[in-house]
């Protein structure tokens, strides 16, 4: 009877909904912005998908490994925790935006929490 | 079991196994993420046989037209010959060139014979080869339900050696080969409600004159403004012909923009993009086209998505300057799910 977060979330309906919403956000903001310039955004948009399948609970295929290679050159540009802290207001805004329940968003935001580490190169 | 073929090595599939799993299993490096055709990092393209549809249905349109499939869903029922986006061989085509005219200010148009069964959307491109390494895109600015020749416009390019070629010695009568349709910046019907804002410099006007035709004929009825920017005046073309099709429609604006000192009547002052974005600052439920100059149409993409026009809905084709040997040429750039461009 229990369903999962990804289930509940609304799966890959939500995921497909929420992508544009976030990356607007993302790129709309000045503290992070930065780091996207000159990237292709279709690509982007790509991996943004698989990043928020991953925090919905979703099938994934995530490696602590992927995620340092993918940050690297951001880390060297500064990246670091306030950067992910504004992403993370990013993913709560878009979740509650798409009404999702709070105790679900909570949820999804603890997997994306726990990439902190990997993202930032630590 | 079907054999996969890629980067010309064959690699045998087990029993209900997709060419992802396969690939990954056997040591080949290919990008992916979510297994669950959700994610699309693990698209690829079919060279040689025919993906299930399972493979390709949660794909855009235009991109299982082309062929592509997500390597995670596709569980062959024969062999395959794939490849990642932008390795992709696409094939060759003989065509003869039959009209050549100037068209405006150092540009010319060309219309070829279409191959047999060459099926196209209005706006999209194809590549013109003149020899193995010479390789250059251009724009189909013919609609196939108007026209039956492909019509290309060429701008020249200054020690460009495609296009001065194009413009001062292929003679009519003259065999090209081309590779093509390719690209997704299209009119994409059953949203005629949709208002529509297209964007083109230069000879980028080529695949938008395609396009509002195309739009206007499968009767499209939100409005569509049409900006096409230049630097001088003399760079416009086609106005009278725009200036009918606005006379024609009322659903239709042309907006001739320059953004050089000198504007004649009629036309607006400044660029193509700021004057759209400027009398459209919202664009939520637009399709949006954008044609050109390579660094318009990225600055003009992200300022449209943030204006709240969807991603999918944003169509854009970036014209690049090829530099080869120190020779530019005006060319099309080959993102992840177009034809890669020679040099």
């Amino acid at each position: 009877m229990s369903q999962s977060l990804y289930e509940r979330i609304g799966g890959e309906a939500a995921v497909n909904a929420a992508v544009d919403i976030f990356y607007r956000k993302v790129l709309a903001d000045e503290r992070i912005n930065r780091f996207f310039e000159g990237v292709d955004m279709d690509k982007q948009a790509t991996k943004q998908k698989a990043f928020l399948t991953y925090a919905f609970g979703g099938p994934h295929n995530y490696t602590g490994k992927d995620m340092r290679q993918g940050h690297a050159h951001l880390v060297k540009q500064g990246l670091n925790d306030s950067h992910f802290d504004a992403v993370m207001e990013h993913l709560g805004a878009t979740l509650t935006e798409l009404k999702v329940p709070a105790e679900l968003i909570a949820q999804a935001a603890a997997i994306a929490e726990s990439t902190r580490n990997d993202v930032l190169g630590r | 079991m079907p054999d996969i073929t890629f980067q010309q090595q064959r690699y045998p599939l087990l029993e209900g196994e997709s060419v992802l799993d396969g690939l990954l299993r056997q040591g080949v490096s290919v990008p992916s993420s979510c297994r669950s055709g959700i994610c699309h990092s693990c698209m690829m393209h079919a060279e040689l046989g025919t993906p299930p549809p399972a493979a390709q249905q949660r794909l855009k349109e235009a991109q299982r037209e082309l062929g592509y499939f997500l390597g995670c869903q596709c569980i062959p029922t024969e062999d395959m010959e794939v490849a990642l986006p932008g390795d992709e061989e696409w094939p060759l085509q003989d065509c003869a060139l039959m009209a050549k005219e100037p068209l405006g200010h150092d540009l010319v148009r060309l219309r070829l014979h279409a191959p047999p069964e060459f099926d196209y959307r209005a706006g999209q491109f194809i590549n013109l080869h003149r020899n193995t390494e010479l390789v250059r895109s251009y724009s189909l600015a013919s609609t196939p339900s108007i026209e039956e020749y492909l019509e290309l416009h060429i701008q020249r390019v200054a020690n460009g050696r495609m296009s001065e070629w194009l413009c001062d010695e292929a003679v009519v009568g003259a065999t090209l080969r081309i590779q093509g349709p390719l690209g997704d910046c299209y009119y994409h019907p059953g949203h005629p409600d949709q208002p529509m804002l297209l964007i083109g410099t230069g000879s980028g006007l080529a695949p938008l004159w395609g396009i509002v035709r195309d739009a206007l004929l499968q009767g499209h009825h939100a409005p569509i403004h049409l900006y096409h920017g230049c630097r001088a005046a003399a760079g416009l073309y086609l106005v009278e012909e725009l200036q009918s099709l606005a006379a024609e429609h009322t659903n239709f604006f042309y907006h001739p923009c320059v953004s050089g000192s000198q504007t004649p009547d009629q036309v607006r002052a400044g660029r193509a993009n700021d004057m759209a974005l400027a009398d459209h600052a919202q664009l939520k439920g637009w399709q949006v086209y954008l044609c050109g100059n390579a660094d318009m149409v990225k600055q003009t993409k992200m300022k449209a998505f943030l204006a709240g026009a969807a991603l999918g809905d944003i169509h854009a084709d970036p014209f690049e300057f090829s530099h080869n040997a120190g020779q530019p040429d005006a060319s099309k750039a080959a993102p992840a799910a177009r034809s890669s461009v020679g040099s």
